[in-house]
């Protein structure tokens, strides 16, 4: 029952900073692609010739935003399915 | 299916790569396959065209070809900043190979199980994108470029001094040591890491949709899709723009 408790309340906490990492990551880059979608429509509309190159150019900084989200997506995933700090408790456990 | 255990074992199942070996000696069998193969791929598919170009009326994968190359050529002729033959065919070598990569997310998630399971192999993914050996050494290949272009346009000693001497004068050289140091280590971690989160987030919500009831899988399924076609072509795309641009950089000279 002791083991339980405490896989328990690893995977509680380990819960926890899963969603931390993803709502944080997406929330920062909800605001980051609203602002960059916004000032590309500004100047598009400024100068509709302008349009496609600064469409290119918007794809490659939506990129650079999209990465540390990603990263932090990637370590959540893998605290999901591989935690590492549950496998330290069961081996320090059994 | 529809159980807490067998969920988690479908996912886990679906997740665990192909591999031989234990700890850093563990090579991923279905990654190193599919990547040879995916690039055996992209060099028949060109060689191809080459052979049979005609400077009349082009066929279909002669106009495929030429969209690619004159695609990749003008991102290098915009961003790229030197003088070197090996840029565009690296840039067109990394986005076409990153694409085919990407692109086998699109495979249905139990298709390939089940044809693995015929042929007796338990656990095969065959996304080399979503694995981070594949990514890592892609992006630690582009690292060495980024090296070897720096000291071969400014010298040993040139890429000394910009390691110590920026952007700081000499007198703080530990911390601009540090500060590039961490600038030039980011590149690289960040390319892979980039790569591999977008697509092991994709292929994970795959999973996930293909654990909920067949009726509602289409109706999710559909547009995290169309979607993904998207991020596919996205992020090959990107990880081909930031290498041209790591290496324009590493060409600078002052």
């Amino acid at each position: 029952m002791e083991l339980a408790s405490l896989i328990a309340n690893v995977q509680g906490l380990t819960v926890i900073g899963v969603g931390l990492i993803l709502g944080l990551g997406a929330a920062g880059t909800a605001i980051g692609f609203g602002l960059l979608g916004g000032k590309f429509l500004e100047g598009a509309a400024r100068q509709p010739e302008l349009a496609p190159m600064l469409q290119v150019k918007m794809f490659i900084v939506a990129g650079l935003l999209d990465a540390v989200t990603m990263i932090g997506v990637g370590m959540a995933l893998f605290f999901t399915f591989a935690n590492p700090f549950l496998s330290a408790v069961q081996s320090a456990a059994g | 299916m529809s159980t807490e255990g067998g969920a988690t074992a479908y996912i886990v199942h679906h997740l665990t790569p192909l591999s031989v070996g234990e700890g850093f000696w563990a090579f991923h069998l279905d990654t190193l396959f599919f990547s040879a193969v995916l690039g055996g791929i992209f060099v028949w598919f060109f060689k191809t065209v080459a052979d049979k170009a005609t400077a009349g009326v082009p066929g279909m994968m002669q106009n495929i070809a030429e969209m690619l190359v004159e695609f990749v050529d003008n991102q290098v002729k915009d961003t790229f900043h030197g003088r070197s033959d090996l840029i565009a065919p690296l840039a067109l070598t990394i986005f076409c190979w990153v694409f085919l990569w990407n692109a086998m997310d699109m495979l249905p998630v139990d298709l390939m199980s089940a044809i693995g399971g015929v042929m007796g192999i338990d656990y095969i993914r065959v996304v080399p994108s979503t694995d981070l050996n594949a990514t890592f050494a892609l992006s630690i290949s582009v690292f060495f470029l980024i090296i070897f272009y720096s000291i071969k346009v400014k010298g040993v000693a040139g890429f000394v001094k910009e390691m110590t001497c920026t952007p700081f004068g000499p007198k703080m050289l530990p911390f601009n040591l540090l500060l590039k140091l961490v600038e030039e280590l980011a590149k690289p971690i960040s390319l892979a890491l980039r790569l591999f989160g977008n697509l092991y987030a994709g292929e994970l919500v795959f999973i996930l949709i293909a654990l909920l009831p067949p009726v509602i899988q289409p109706v999710l399924g559909f547009p995290w899709a169309v979607f993904h076609i998207l991020v596919i072509t996205l992020q090959a795309f990107i990880f081909m723009v930031l290498t041209i641009v790591y290496l324009s950089l590493a060409h600078e000279e002052h």
